[in-house]
């Protein structure tokens, strides 16, 4: 399949979750799914739970979302006819405390909202860039666990509707994001089947960011130790425990994987996004 | 410019914070730190928050780490006979178990802890409040700065931006305690009312409503059986706060030649100057490594013109990182008084002893009181 083919099962589900611990580039992963949303003539909605502003700049033309989970759950209990008492909620902080009182209700709330944007039939594909410091499970897992704590009333419907959509592979699905070092991948395989056990969501690809995948360089032909021939070890050496993690990733979860390659320097904008696009290359495990 | 003042870090430090995103390489710099300490003949505690549990397998833990901190058996000569012998030690915060131990410690009465440690609302907050881990993490750090078998104590935060929340006074616990709504709710216990007359009050009557009832009674009979300790708690965070102001405490940012790795490093350093507080020294992890300047004519023959390409792409890649990354921490770097460094990426993963005395070999590289020697 040609490279930009690879990216196709963005059209699969209305949502795409994207998930995955700090620092294995999951903003990155959003932005090109976007971009690729917007390239197969859909109309796309990001959804950003961080308050940052890294994905307007990312992708200009392509509306991002700010949702905010405090902001959230009060636009939940104001809806519940509570607005006079949100307010003073919020200014204390004591918020928290509501969200605290019942774990996962503010998550709860966030997903309530995407499933409002999912269902307003305004966009073909939204995409969220899941919460960082890595609790996708915990942010996954809220519905189900509200849903068994609350008997009746708008938690347990709002919870209802939610797994709904989680439930559905045509409505949701969640991508996977890691690096193709070991404790990123060790990590995304405990995530995956933590996912599958308690949650039932669909599971989309595992992305595999940032990968030097280029082929092995005769390091013998420069003299030893020369910087041509220690560089050339340096690039082998990370080559081949690159491979080696994609490999052992394939073994242990039986889902398709897509590589975005290794952009060398720091600064990632629009042009860099739709290169990754163009780029991206599918591997069947 | 890269080099790191290793003397400066960490001479007479009693405590070290280090901050910076997920991903970045904040745990295993800090137990490279301790090393370091060690083999200064320091006695130092590494507490991580990792939950990963990769401190434990780079350490060689079999067990893995808990909330007790545990001696590493570490040579902390690695051949170097100039080396002293200090003892690197190492735990792992478990937030709700730490938060046990403070109810107990600060409660008036054996039944008081109990009644507390026993309320539903409580495992809640203890496991799932936002700020509670970071508020842990100081509480702990507080605890082992006070304990005789170590004299310095190195911190890897959370790995979130609330990260230095415990910063703020007051904390989030006692600003909780302030608000209307729980002194509402402690009413009963001054008064001598019940908890259902309370319930009824219409402001909580409605967060009843949404959170359900027998969550409401729950934090209520919480806030009812927590009545006398606020002020312990009080004094806790600020205790926890003077140690944070205390010159020998060092802040050390960490990050990665990533524009969000930076980013979030650069607010971290806002968060610290908000509170008037020093960065001592920026490490910028996982760099490509620089292996000299390539020819300046590439090769003629495909082999070596492709091992000259390759030197070409990793120079410019480094001195691009480089470049980028002292430009975005220019503004914080000029008041980190131990200095900057770029730490190379190395050939494979932080798995093993090994792997971190290669990491702390990298933090001494740039070290001028390490290459004056």
């Amino acid at each position: 399949m040609p490279p930009g083919d690879s990216l196709n099962f963005v059209t699969a589900a209305r949502v795409t979750i994207v998930a995955g611990k700090g620092g294995v580039g999951k903003t990155t992963v959003t932005a090109v799914l976007a971009r690729a949303a917007a390239d197969r003539g859909l109309r796309v909605a990001v959804v950003e739970l961080d308050g940052k502003p890294t994905l307007d700049r990312l992708l200009p033309g392509i509306e991002v979302l700010h949702l905010d989970a405090a902001q959230a759950l009060a636009d939940y209990l104001d809806e519940r006819g509570l607005a006079p008492i949100t307010r003073r909620l919020r200014s204390s902080g004591v918020i928290d405390v509501v969200a605290s009182a019942s774990p996962g209700i503010d998550d709860l709330v966030v997903l309530g909202k995407v499933k409002q944007l999912e269902r307003s039939g305004r966009y073909d594909a939204i995409v969220v860039d899941g919460p960082a410091a890595g609790h996708a499970i915990t942010f996954l897992t809220s519905p189900a666990g509200l849903r068994a704590a609350a008997r009746g009333g708008p938690i347990a419907s709002q919870a209802d509707d939610v797994m709904a959509m989680l439930a559905d592979p045509a409505r949701s699905q969640v991508v996977l994001v890691t690096l193709p070092e070991a404790t990123p991948v060790n990590e995304v395989i405990e995530t995956a089947y933590a996912l599958e056990d308690r949650v039932g969501v669909n599971l989309g690809p595992v992305v595999v960011n940032a990968i030097d995948d280029g082929p092995l360089l005769d390091a013998t032909a420069a003299a030893e130790g020369s910087a041509l021939r220690a560089a050339a070890e340096f690039r082998n050496s990370r080559r081949q425990l690159h491979a080696a993690e994609c490999e052992r990733l394939a073994d242990a979860l039986a889902l398709p994987q897509v590589h975005l390659p290794l952009v060398p320097g720091a600064h990632l904008d629009d042009e860099a996004v739709r290169h990754l696009v163009a780029t991206a290359l599918a591997a069947r495990p | 410019m890269s080099a790191l003042s290793l003397d400066a870090l960490l001479g007479d430090a009693r405590v070290v914070v280090c901050c910076g995103s997920g991903g970045v390489g904040k745990t295993t710099t800090a137990a490279a730190l301790g090393l370091e300490a060690a083999r200064r003949g320091r006695r130092a505690v590494v507490i991580t928050i990792d939950p990963a549990k990769r401190l434990a397998d780079a350490l060689g833990v079999p067990g893995g780490l808990g909330n007790e901190p545990i001696r590493l058996t570490v040579d902390t000569h690695a051949g170097d006979t100039d080396a002293a012998s200090g003892e690197l030690w190492a735990m792992m915060l478990d937030t709700a178990s730490t938060f046990d131990g403070l109810v107990r410690g600060q409660a008036a009465s054996p039944d008081q802890a109990e009644r507390i440690l026993a309320n539903g609302f409580y495992r809640n907050i203890a496991s799932s409040l936002s700020g509670t881990q970071e508020y842990m993490a100081a509480e702990r750090l507080h605890a082992l700065h006070h304990d005789d078998r170590f004299d310095m104590v190195i911190v890897d935060t959370p790995p979130s931006r609330n990260a230095l929340d415990f910063l703020d006074a007051p904390s989030t616990l006692s600003r909780f305690l302030e608000h209307p709504v729980f002194k509402l709710m402690m009413l009963p216990a001054r008064r001598g009312l019940k908890v259902l007359n309370i319930a009824s009050q219409p402001l909580l009557r409605s967060i009843g409503k949404v959170v359900g009832g027998d969550v409401l009674a729950d934090a209520i009979a919480f806030f009812q059986a927590f009545a006398g300790m606020e002020t312990g708690f009080r004094q806790r965070a600020d205790d926890v706060q003077a140690l944070l102001r205390s010159p020998s405490t060092r802040f050390v940012l960490i990050a990665s030649p990533r524009d969000d790795t930076i980013d979030e490093a650069r607010y971290f350093a806002a968060r610290l100057s908000a509170s008037a507080l020093p960065v001592t020294a920026v490490i910028v992890n996982r760099c490509t490594p620089l292996f000299g300047a390539p020819f300046t004519e590439r090769p003629a023959d495909s082999l070596t013109g492709a091992l000259h390409d390759n030197l070409a792409e990793l120079h410019g890649t480094a001195r691009r990182e480089r470049e980028q990354a002292a430009e975005l921490l220019a503004d914080v770097a000029t008041h980190a008084t131990a200095g900057t460094v770029f730490v190379p990426t190395l050939p494979g993963d932080v798995h093993d002893l090994g792997g971190l005395e290669a990491v702390r070999l990298a933090l001494c590289a740039d070290s001028p009181d390490r290459s004056a020697q």
